[in-house]
């Protein structure tokens, strides 16, 4: 009992992360019908920025945790945003209303750059740190066993809550919010209408890539590591949680994310570790096949 | 962002309400260059600054940062400058006006077309005699050995992408886990040829079969599926084959893999320096290892060429057209009678078939498999060579092989690279970053691939080529 | 009048989609070498007969039977329907269950050809390919399922040409011979119908459907059009089953008109009688029924 309270708690905090990166894949697949297969990797980058500038900062002698939390997420969000505009500006943008095809391998370029990018500027190996925000509250205590609700990990969620809410008001209530939901329903009449589509695709991306870089700083704070290839896994899986919650849906992709982190976290503790992923794999497969549509999608009918 | 899209040369959205000419006086052409360089100067000073300016580097039980803020400034610099340059040179003409490809239907005639029929002929003599260009033009066996070791890597792509292009090109289907059969077929080969003693010959058909079945089981579930979401549950196909092959360690060695796979033999004759069965002393000539690595070149070019004739002829028979028809229009091939399953998954069977062929002669050159051969980069690449040679092109494949895998290859030789950037730079370790590099730009530069028209399998009158953009490329 | 024979009896078809009722309680009957029009305003179910009837849409309820051959073997219908089988065959002719076949079954075995209505070439591939790839199950079999064609075995070289002969023919007759090497996509629109067409023949139909053929046609081609059908069903032993929104090609050339309106029959019969039904006049101007013989007044005066 306590070893699954233990679990479910590990496993909602991993789901939370799945679930901010799949905010970014749920737009930008819902605005232009693309998935931005680099979107792993901006995650990716994300978290090799939070270390810079958490090592920055320490070297600097600032070490107050609110002050250093707060510039690295305000530094991380900026910058990752930059490159998430960047990599739809070079690699998707010249491609809009080509070839299917083009776009999806493009990002797939896109995701070898990035990866062999941060491999070549800071190297292979994995990166670990210290917790910054250490300890947490012990809330069940048996002889051999405790339930540990760490900081961090309230932290994760207070901060998923908040940002869900955030990015939940813009896409329905804010003009910029309408622009998307238009031009999700048919580009070329929003263009028609008015609509700056172009720059509601790049605000798309740099919202999908603010959000990777929450995750990714959450990421850093939680597992207190990382590499250049941290991306390509939790970039599928995110993926996963969004089409699990529904392409188009923030919450979906949210309550997406925390099922595919429960699933894999209770997979490794009851039945095996070396299989989790597989066991992640085969559920995006069955997801994909037999619910495309999602939890909260309605199902299509083939139009003929 | 705002100033520099005057000066960037705009491309419309289709079906954006055509703009306006502006009477705001736009400004000078010069200021605008230089508005355009600087914002991309500085977007890419602020992007590189954290990342590439401080490396994170472990000494002492902390991190301390390795300084490299000189690389940023270079950076800053290049982007600077190319961006002027390439405004000026290349972008100087309106995208629009760019005839991406040829439209419609053309007669096929003209310089391409002849360029074409001679190119086929010469690249066929070079791929038959490359061994022996390579050793002759590099002076003996041992300095040719690289040479041909390249040879038989580009040649491996090639197989590996004709395979696919069934899939890909012919069929529409995206198959991001092309990469799980490549592995099918090798530790099929393996595991007979370590536990059964099965030469490599006997294997080569079975470890086909085998891939193809597995083909099959891929094919079956995916049926239903479309577009990105087929590509995504295929790459997670790959993934689950490469994760079992890493923990199933009884049965596939784990992650060290299968070692000392016994070498196939050229019609008995074995690639060892002394004995009755030796390949060099039989031929009276002195051993080489590089004998061996020719015998491989040619083995993989005789398979290519198998696979290249079937996949010919396959295309003028019902079933290639069907294929064909399927990557065109899937709802109108079931109102003509046409079966959605059967096609599909004849052609994610013969695909796999083929990537069988290949991971059979892989392993048997390697000598060693390990799952870290089988990664998803590796289906990226074979993607990248059929998409970026044009899809359902069979010469574009051979030139994106030559380009991407050769190509990449060759930065290992740019010795003059060294001499601008220093002895410390080596382009080798930036051979991934640029193979990604150039995926892009081939993408945006030419979406349809390098040859991009199709020619019809069968005509009347006259043999016209197709225009690229007529062609679907599939929902599957 | 001779008594004809029935090719096609459409019984209590239903079809619903989630709370949709897009097709309600529908049966008709389509006579062997008849033009058989379906007509009715906008969203009244019309395609999703034809989806039905094609195997496109497994209808909710309701029985769809094909005739090949002699109508008696209509009477064998309930059995065959009991016994759960999807079609059965005699020395007279053959039976099928269309609800039960799987849309590519129903070209295949049955023989229904058709057309769609935001037409469905094989844009980048010649119209002389098209037409081949609407003979797939035959070229299969003479190329023994890809075996025998491999490696230049059996008679494939002989069908190919005879395939090629028959889309020769199609092509002169619908007017595109002279661009049979030319992308599908690069047809005019009048053309690319027109290739529909040619392409559903060349499967060697009992029964073409055309959903909606002479839309967008201007109107010398819909007469072209008219032409065609018309000699179709005179030359070739096909019964044509026909969407049509355009009143004037309907009255010209069918025998016989089933109006929908929200998924119901409301007429069935010659177009003559269709014509003066006040439940027709009502459906398409949208006026209630005690109106009508003031409408139908006002039309005549």
């Amino acid at each position: 009992m306590e070893y699954f309270l233990q679990q479910l708690i590990n496993g909602v905090a991993l789901g939370s992360i799945y679930g901010l990166i799949a905010i970014g894949y749920t737009m930008v697949y819902g605005i232009i019908g693309m998935i931005n297969f680099a979107h792993g990797d901006i995650f990716m980058v994300s978290t090799m920025i939070s270390l810079v500038l958490l090592i920055a900062l320490f070297s600097l002698g600032v070490t107050a945790v609110p002050i250093v939390l707060l510039v690295i997420l305000l530094g991380a969000v900026f910058l990752t945003a930059l490159y998430g505009w960047t990599v739809e500006r070079m690699a998707y943008r010249p491609l809009r209303g080509s070839f299917r095809l083009a776009p999806l391998i493009s990002a797939i370029g896109m995701s070898i750059v990035l990866q062999n990018y941060i491999q070549n500027a800071q190297g292979a190996d994995k990166k670990a740190f210290t917790q910054l925000i250490p300890g947490g509250i012990e809330f069940f205590k048996e002889a051999d066993f405790s339930v540990w609700l760490q900081y961090s990990q309230i932290a994760l969620f207070t901060t998923t809550i908040v940002v869900l809410a955030v990015f939940t008001f813009i896409v329905t209530k804010t003009p910029l919010g309408r622009a998307q939901r238009a031009c999700e329903q048919d580009i070329k009449m929003a263009s028609l209408l008015g609509i700056d589509v172009d720059k509601t695709i790049s605000l798309t991306f740099v919202m999908g890539a603010s959000l990777a870089a929450v995750a990714g700083l959450m990421h850093l704070l939680y597992y207190g590591s990382t590499d250049f290839y941290a991306g390509f896994v939790v970039g599928i899986k995110a993926f996963t949680a969004a089409v699990l919650g529904g392409i188009g849906s923030l919450p979906g992709a949210v309550l997406g994310g925390i099922t595919i982190g429960l699933i894999e976290v209770f997979f490794a503790g009851y039945v095996s570790v070396d299989y989790k992923d597989v066991a992640a794999f085969s559920i995006l497969s069955i997801v994909l096949i037999f619910l495309p549509t999602g939890i909260l999608g309605r199902p299509e009918v083939e139009k003929v | 962002m705002a100033s520099t899209d005057t000066a960037a040369p705009v491309q419309t959205p289709p079906g954006a309400a055509p703009v306006e000419p502006s009477p705001v006086r736009q400004p000078h052409p010069a200021i605008a260059l230089l508005k355009d360089a600087a914002m991309w100067a500085a977007v890419t000073f602020i992007l590189t600054f954290p990342i590439v300016g401080f490396k994170t580097v472990a000494r002492g039980g902390r991190y301390v940062f390795d300084n490299n803020v000189d690389v940023v400034l270079g950076l800053t610099a290049f982007v600077f400058l190319g961006r002027i340059l390439l405004n000026l040179t290349i972008w100087r003409k309106p995208k629009t006006a760019t005839a991406r490809a040829a439209s419609g239907t053309v007669l096929d005639t003209g310089w391409a077309a002849k360029a074409r029929r001679l190119l086929v002929p010469v690249m066929l003599v070079v791929a038959v005699t490359y061994p022996f260009l390579a050793v002759w033009a590099s002076g003996g066996l041992v300095t040719g050995r690289y040479w041909v070791d390249l040879g038989v890597l580009v040649m491996t792509y090639v197989l590996l992408g004709w395979g696919l292009n069934i899939v890909v090109g012919l069929a529409g289907l995206l198959d991001l886990g092309y990469v799980a059969f490549y592995a099918v077929g090798a530790y099929t080969f393996a595991l007979l040829t370590m536990n059964f003693g099965l030469s490599f010959w006997m294997c080569l058909p079975i470890a086909g079969i085998i891939a193809a079945l597995f083909g099959v089981v891929l094919g079956f579930p995916v049926l239903r599926l479309r577009g990105d979401y087929l590509a995504i549950v295929t790459l997670a196909f790959g993934e689950i084959i490469r994760l079992v092959l890493i923990n199933w360690r009884e049965f596939t060695g784990g992650a060290s893999g299968i070692n000392q796979i016994p070498r196939p033999s050229f019609f008995g004759l074995e690639f060892i320096p002394s004995g009755p069965t030796s390949f060099a002393e039989f031929f009276g000539i002195a051993f080489s290892p590089v004998h061996r690595l020719i015998f491989f070149y040619y083995v993989i070019l005789a398979l290519a060429l198998v696979v290249l004739v079937v996949t010919i002829r396959l295309r003028r028979l019902p079933i290639g057209r069907a294929w064909e028809a399927l990557r065109e229009d899937e709802i109108a091939c079931r109102s003509l009678g046409i079966s959605v399953v059967n096609t599909k998954l004849t052609a994610f069977a013969l695909g796999a078939m083929f990537g069988g062929f290949a991971g059979t002669v892989f392993a048997a050159r390697q000598g060693y498999i390990s799952p870290t051969d089988f990664t998803f980069i590796q289906s990226a690449f074979i993607v990248a060579i059929v998409v970026l040679g044009g899809l359902g092109s069979n010469l574009g494949i051979v030139l994106s092989s030559l380009v991407l895998i050769g190509g990449i290859e060759m930065l290992r030789n740019l010795g003059f690279v060294k001499a601008i950037f220093g002895s410390g730079f080596d382009p080798v370790q930036y051979r991934m970053l640029i193979f990604g590099i150039v995926m892009v730009i081939i993408m945006v530069w030419k979406p349809r691939g390098l040859i991009s028209s199709r020619a019809p399998t069968v005509f009347l009158k006259e043999k016209k080529r197709v225009g690229a953009d007529m062609i679907s490329e599939g929902h599957g | 009048m001779a008594r004809q024979e029935t090719i096609l009896r459409v019984e209590h078809l239903s079809m619903k989609f989630g709370g949709l009722v897009a097709v309600d309680d529908l049966s008709f009957e389509a006579k062997k070498g008849d033009i058989t029009a379906i007509i009715g305003p906008n969203g009244a179910g019309k395609t999703t007969v034809f989806n039905c009837i094609t195997g496109f849409y497994k209808p909710t309820e309701g029985r769809i039977a094909l005739v090949h051959g002699d109508d008696s073997i209509l009477t064998r219908i309930d059995n065959v329907t009991a016994t759960g089988k999807q079609w059965v065959r005699t020395r007279q002719g053959a039976l099928f269950l269309l609800e039960r076949l799987q849309d590519f079954k129903v070209s295949e075995l049955a023989r229904v050809a058709r057309t769609f209505q935001n037409i469905r070439l094989f844009g980048g591939m010649t119209l002389l390919e098209n037409l081949l790839i609407a003979q797939h199950n035959k070229l299969m079999r003479a190329s023994g399922y890809t075996f025998g064609g491999l490696l230049g075995l059996g008679g494939y070289g002989k069908a190919e040409r005879a395939a090629i002969d028959k889309a020769r023919y199609w092509l002169d007759k619908t007017g595109l011979l002279d661009r049979a090497d030319d992308a599908a996509a690069s047809l005019p629109y009048g053309a690319q119908r027109r290739l529909e067409i040619a392409r559903a023949m060349c499967s060697d139909p009992v029964l073409l459907c055309l959903d909606e053929p002479a839309a967008g046609l201007n109107a010398r081609e819909g007469e072209e059009l008219n032409e065609l059908l018309l000699s179709i069903r005179k030359e070739h032993d096909v019964s044509i089953l026909l969407i049509e929104h355009d009143m004037g090609v309907v009255m010209q050339i069918s025998d016989r008109i089933v109006v929908l309106d929200y998924g119901r029959k409301i007429a069935d019969g010659s177009p003559a009688a269709v014509r003066s039904d006040p439940k027709v006049i009502a459906a398409y101007l949208g006026v209630e029924e005690e109106e009508t013989d003031e409408v139908a007044k006002e039309l005549s005066a």
